[in-house]
């Protein structure tokens, strides 16, 4: 077998000891440093936006429009004479927060459904089939629906991404419950006569948690693609809302005179979610060295 | 094999009624009246009264889910309120785009992705096997329409090599379908490689530790043909689940990849059917696209026993 995972890093090992933080950040590839250092310099960027640009995200400049970046617009400026740099650390700011908002929703949802499926053979059969439909509907098309029928607010949208992505975690979840019912322990509890959710809350849930988090680190990236999917179709937030894909969305017509604002939002967007996939790999390399198998990158 | 076939066909029944009911509730929740809808505007309350008789809005939602769904059974999937014409057929009109998008795509990844995630098995850790998970990695996170825009940037307008947008029918213009359709099966395939790669490789890599390989490394064969003869046949169903699971996910990504390159596909209908509120032709695009994913999983399922002797049902 080529398993490539060392335990010697093991959380579990280490993470009782002071210190133990920083030694096992030492510890990390480059890669995972390379990448960590990317997301944060994106969160600040985000966090700082106002400190960072002395421009406001919706004012007009109409003599700059489709400048060409440079000193005066970094990014360049919009159709509308927008500075670009501006509205991209704005819109990482939407795009960060819809990322959490659809992993913690979609987390939670899966966490029950799962947990559901797990309880009875009778509640498994009927959430899972439920489960089946919503994932037999695509992602980006039920999100496209939901968000054009319900109307596009923070909320809306933020629902819309994450209803697609439960079933994703939900079934992960069920498998997990699945193996660790037929553990001895749990037969244990069972026998000792402890109730069900007392059975389910202390000795199950327990090792869901390192799949969970792995699964919401890629979810997070799959919101945030999906987020400017939205605003790139134009679906998502109104117009004049700076997000990735809006900015996106309005480089769209004059993208052979002006192709900065593709490019410059597109490059954030495509850093973010890449910096997040590497991070959640090498998450489940240690947090979960059965699942990471041969899948390791680099 | 054929009650094989008849107890597969069966499982998706249920799946198929949750899609309908799913798309349906969904659609009625949220329309509001849609007799309101088609009647337009400026129609009186008797007109729109007697709209919302014929279209069976006065008896309760599980009759209607009951006439919906046997007109559905009858291949009638309603009528678009813009156009007035049947939905089903609008679908079929735009359906050779988006076919044969697909088919570029997975011929593409199929002709690439797989040797390439072969060779990063066997070249295990050296730099072919880096290179081609580093692409991997990056192919799986850039999104489809950046990688469009900038295959547009470099190849149709710096270089000038190819057309901007557009789609030819390859029975009027076999060339000219092949200049339209490069940049964007190339852009969707791209995912669709990284994913396929990334399982080729592992799944070649867990095969290549087992004993009949040594075996047959021992009896003399070439390294060419223990890699294509003993090993990959034997990592197949990993890699056939990835390639029905990806094709079923750029279901989406052709909807952008035509949006981006302006295709008049499938894709491109349903953004216009969106935009323009048209609820029947929303809901039949809708459930179009699950029947294929729930479709292109039954494949999957019976090319695994076609492959692989030890699945059985």
């Amino acid at each position: 077998m080529h398993t490539e995972t060392t335990n010697l890093n093991m959380p579990q090992a280490t993470s009782r000891r002071s210190g133990s933080l920083w030694r096992s950040f030492l510890s990390m590839n480059k890669l995972t440093l390379f990448s960590l250092l990317g997301l944060g310099l994106i969160v600040l960027s985000a966090l700082f936006a106002d400190v960072l640009s002395m421009y406001d995200p919706l004012q007009l400049y109409p003599r700059h429009r489709l400048q060409a970046p440079g000193a005066e617009h970094w990014f360049g400026a919009d159709a509308l004479g927008r500075d670009v740099f501006t509205r991209v650390l704005h819109g990482g700011r939407i795009s960060l927060l819809v990322g959490v908002g659809v992993a913690l929703i979609a987390a939670t949802g899966g966490v029950v459904v799962g947990l559901c499926a797990g309880i009875s053979r009778y509640t498994d059969g009927i959430v899972m089939r439920v489960m089946d439909g919503v994932m037999a509907i695509p992602g980006i098309l039920l999100a496209v629906a939901l968000v054009s029928l319900f109307g596009a607010s923070l909320t809306s949208i933020v629902i819309a991404i994450a209803i697609p992505e439960i079933p994703r975690v939900a079934r992960l979840l069920r498998s997990v419950v699945l193996t660790t019912r037929e553990e001895i322990y749990v037969k244990a509890a069972q026998g000792l006569g402890l109730p069900t959710y007392k059975i389910m809350w202390r000795h199950i849930l327990p090792s869901c948690i390192a799949p969970l988090v792995v699964q919401t680190t890629f979810v997070f990236a799959s919101a945030i693609l999906m987020e400017s999917v939205l605003g790139f179709l134009g679906v998502g937030f109104s117009a004049d809302v700076p997000t990735w894909g809006n900015v996106m969305a309005e480089g769209r017509a004059v993208f052979q005179r002006a192709p900065w604002m593709i490019l410059f939002a597109g490059l954030f967007l495509s850093v973010t979610v890449l910096t997040v996939n590497i991070l959640g790999d090498s998450l489940r390399d240690r947090l979960d060295p059965k699942l990471s198998k041969n899948s390791k990158v680099l | 094999m054929l009650k094989l076939i008849l107890v597969r066909l069966a499982s998706t029944i249920p799946v198929i009624l949750v899609v309908t009911m799913l798309i349906f509730l969904l659609l009625r929740l949220s329309s509001g009246d849609p007799a309101l809808l088609m009647a337009g505007d400026t129609a009186s309350a008797e007109v729109i009264e007697s709209m919302r008789i014929s279209l069976g809005l006065d008896r309760p939602l599980t009759v209607q889910y009951g006439i919906w769904l046997s007109d559905l059974l009858k291949g009638d999937l309603g009528t678009s309120i813009l156009t007035k014409q049947p939905v089903a057929a609008m679908i079929m009109e735009r359906l050779e785009p988006t076919f044969l998008l697909t088919l570029s795509v997975i011929c593409l990844t199929l002709l690439i992705a797989v040797p390439a995630g072969a060779i990063a098995a066997w070249f295990h850790r050296t730099w072919l096997d880096r290179s081609v998970m580093a692409f991997s990695v990056v192919g799986y996170s850039v999104p489809a329409f950046v990688i469009g825009y900038l295959l547009i940037l470099s190849f149709a307008i710096y270089l000038n090599l190819l057309p901007v947008q557009g789609y030819v029918s390859p029975f009027t213009d076999f060339l000219g379908f092949v200049e339209h359709m490069t940049l964007p099966a190339v852009t969707l395939s791209i995912v669709m490689m990284a994913l396929v790669a990334r399982v080729t490789r592992s799944s070649l890599l867990e095969i290549l530790g087992e004993d009949f390989i040594r075996t047959a490394k021992a009896k003399g064969n070439t390294d060419r043909r223990v890699l294509w003869k003993h090993a990959l046949p034997n990592a197949a169903v990993p890699i056939i689940t990835v390639i029905g699971i990806s094709i079923a996910s750029i279901i989406g990504g052709v909807v952008v990849t035509e949006s981006v390159f302006n295709i008049p596909g499938v894709g491109r209908l349903t953004i216009d059917a969106i935009m323009s509120r048209d609820y029947p032709l929303v809901q039949g695009l809708i459930l179009f696209f699950s029947l294929v994913y729930v479709g292109i999983n039954l494949l999957v399922d019976l090319i695994y026993v076609l492959v692989d002797p030890r699945i059985r049902y």
